[in-house]
C-alpha cells in the first residue's frame, strides 16, 4: 500500500507525520531534534530512506543530520562549511559593507540522481555541494562572483533559500537568493548569470529593475517542462518560459501578490498554487482568511480554495519552504503555518484537513511519497 | 582527567552524559580542553567554537570554580581544582531569549 511521509521542520525540532494513500488518518512522531530550529528536512529522491536534515541553534550554531531508515534514527554528518575563497564583505542594513560569515543551511536539495548528493543553501549567501552524503561540503564560489558585494540581507538574514535541480540536464541548477535574486548555471556551478531580467521592485530597490538585488522569495518547477519556472517574488508572482532568462508577471486577480511559497502540482504542469499574504508589512493573510490560491492556467486566473481552513480570525504566515506536494494520482498538497498548524489537501486543493494543530512554528514541509 | 560538564542539547550531540573526562596534554588550558573535547566527540565540532574562526560562540559560557572563564585568554592556564580534577569545567548555553538582533 502506498503512502505519504510529510517531513516538518520548526522552530523546536522536526515532526514525521505519515498516513496511507488515503490521507485520512495520521501518525506524528514524537519530536526530533527536540529544542533545535530544524530549518529544512528533504528526502532523496533516488531512496526515500535517505533523508538530509538542517538543525541549528542560538546557541550551539549549525548541526547536520542524515537518516538512512526514513527518520526512525539519524546519524550526524558534517557541519563544516568554509568558503572556498575569502568571501569578502556584503551589503548591510545600514548600506555599510559587512564581513561575510556563515550563519546557517536554509535549504537542502539532494540530487535528483545520486543518494550521497546533496546542495546545501547557507547564509550569509553561498551553494555548497557534498558528493559523500554529507561526510563533507564543497562550496560553488563562482556564484558569488556575480555581484557579491552588492547583495544584501532580507528580514530573515541573507540566505540561499531555493535550488531548482533541472531532470533533463544535471549541469543546469537555478537558486534564489534573499535578497539578490535568482541565479542559473549551465555547467554544474562553474560559470553563473543572473537570471531577473522582467523583475521589478520599485518599492525595494533604487533601480526597479537591476539586474541583482531583488527579494526573490521562492521558485518552482514542474519535472516535465524544466523551461518553465515559477517564483513567488517578494510582492508579484512571476513565470519564466526560458528556464528564467525572461520573466513576466502572471499574478492577475490575487488579492495580495506579496507571499513565500509557490508550488506546482506534481501531474498538472499549468496548476500552480500560492499562499497570498497581506503584505511585507504585516505577514498574514488578507481579511483574516487563509487562503490557498489555485490557477489551473499556469497564471493570472486564480481561484480561492477555503474549504477546511480557517476564514476568519486567522494570522499566520506561510513560510517560503513550507509548501509542498505529494505524487499521488489526486494530487496531495501540503502546507504548514507559523502558528504551528500542518495542512493536506488529498484532492489537488479542493478541500483540506488538518494533520496536526499545535506544532511550533512551522519552518519547512516536505512530502515524500512512499511506493 | 579532567572533568567536562556539557548541557543538555551537547549530550544529546555527543551522545553522552553530563559529564565526560578527557585525558588532556600539558597545558591544560581552554583550548587544548576544548581540542580533546572535540577529538573525543567530533559531534561537538562547530557547537562551542565558530568553526571558521575557532572562537566562543557568542552565546557560549565557559565557568570553572565559580568563576566565569569566557572572556579569559583562552590559552591561559585553567585553575588547579580542574586541572587536578577536583572541580569541573562547565560548557554552558548562555541565559537568553535567542533574540535575534537583526531587524524585523
Amino acid at each position: 500500500m502506498s503512502g505519504v511521509r510529510v517531513l516538518v521542520g520548526t522552530v523546536k525540532g522536526a515532526f514525521i507525520c505519515e498516513s496511507d494513500e488515503r490521507r485520512q488518518t495520521w501518525e506524528i512522531s514524537q519530536p526530533q531534534f527536540p529544542g533545535w530550529e530544524m530549518y529544512h528536512l528533504k528526502g532523496s529522491p533516488v531512496d526515500p530512506n535517505r533523508i538530509y536534515a538542517s538543525q541549528s541553534s542560538g546557541w550551539f550554531g549549525q548541526t547536520m543530520q542524515r537518516s538512512d531508515d526514513g527518520g526512525k534514527t539519524w546519524d550526524v554528518i558534517s557541519n563544516d562549511f568554509q568558503y572556498a575563497t575569502d568571501p569578502g564583505t556584503h551589503q548591510w542594513y545600514d548600506g555599510s559593507q559587512h564581513p561575510w560569515k556563515f550563519a546557517r543551511v536554509w535549504h537542502l536539495e539532494p540530487s535528483l540522481t545520486d543518494v550521497d548528493t546533496v546542495f546545501a543553501g547557507v547564509e550569509d549567501a553561498a551553494l555548497f555541494k557534498s558528493t559523500d552524503g554529507g561526510a563533507s561540503w564543497t562550496e560553488l564560489p563562482a556564484l558569488r562572483d556575480i555581484s557579491g558585494s552588492l547583495w544584501q540581507p532580507g528580514a530573515g538574514g541573507m540566505c540561499l533559500h531555493t535550488i531548482v535541480l533541472d531532470p533533463n540536464n544535471d549541469q543546469r541548477i537555478v537558486v534564489a537568493i534573499s535578497a539578490a535574486g535568482a541565479f542559473r548555471t549551465d555547467d554544474g556551478g562553474t560559470t553563473w548569470k543572473p537570471i531577473n531580467e522582467g523583475l521589478i521592485s520599485p518599492w525595494e530597490l533604487p533601480d526597479p529593475v537591476t539586474k541583482v538585488g531583488h527579494c526573490v522569495h521562492n521558485i518552482s518547477m514542474h519535472p516535465s517542462r524544466p523551461d518553465t519556472l515559477f517564483m513567488q517574488k517578494h510582492w508579484d508572482v512571476m513565470r519564466s518560459d526560458d528556464a528564467g532568462d525572461n520573466w513576466y508577471e502572471i499574478s492577475g486577480n490575487l488579492p495580495s501578490d506579496f507571499g513565500f511559497p509557490i508550488t506546482v502540482h506534481a501531474h498538472e504542469p499549468e496548476t500552480v498554487y500560492v499562499v497570498p499574504i497581506l503584505s511585507d508589512q504585516f505577514h498574514y493573510p488578507p481579511e483574516g482568511k487563509l487562503r490557498v490560491y489555485r490557477s489551473r492556467t499556469g497564471g493570472n486566473e486564480w481561484e480561492a480554495l477555503t474549504r477546511g481552513l480557517p476564514q476568519e480570525n486567522c494570522y499566520v504566515n506561510i513560510l517560503r519552504d513550507a509548501m509542498s506536494v505529494d505524487t499521488l494520482d489526486s494530487g496531495g498538497v501540503y502546507f504548514g503555518t507559523t502558528g504551528g498548524q500542518v495542512y493536506c489537501s488529498a484532492n489537488s486543493g479542493d478541500s483540506w484537513q488538518t494533520i496536526v494543530h499545535d506544532l511550533p512554528r512551522v519552518l519547512s514541509v516536505e512530502v515524500q511519497t512512499l511506493a | 582527567m579532567i572533568r567536562v560538564l556539557l548541557p543538555g542539547h551537547l549530550q544529546t550531540l555527543a551522545g553522552s552524559g553530563r559529564e565526560v573526562s578527557l585525558d588532556v596534554p600539558e597545558p591544560i588550558t581552554q583550548r587544548t580542553v576544548l581540542d580533546a573535547l572535540e577529538l573525543a566527540y567530533p559531534t561537538l565540532r562547530g557547537t562551542i567554537r565558530d568553526q571558521q574562526t575557532q572562537e566562543r560562540r557568542p552565546l557560549v559560557r565557559f565557568f570553572a570554580c565559580k568563576q566565569d572563564l569566557s572572556h579569559e585568554p583562552i590559552d591561559a592556564p585553567l585553575p588547579d581544582d580542574v586541572v587536578s580534577g577536583r572541580e569541573p569545567y562547565l560548557i554552558v548555553g548562555a541565559m537568553a531569549g535567542g533574540c535575534d538582533p537583526r531587524p524585523n
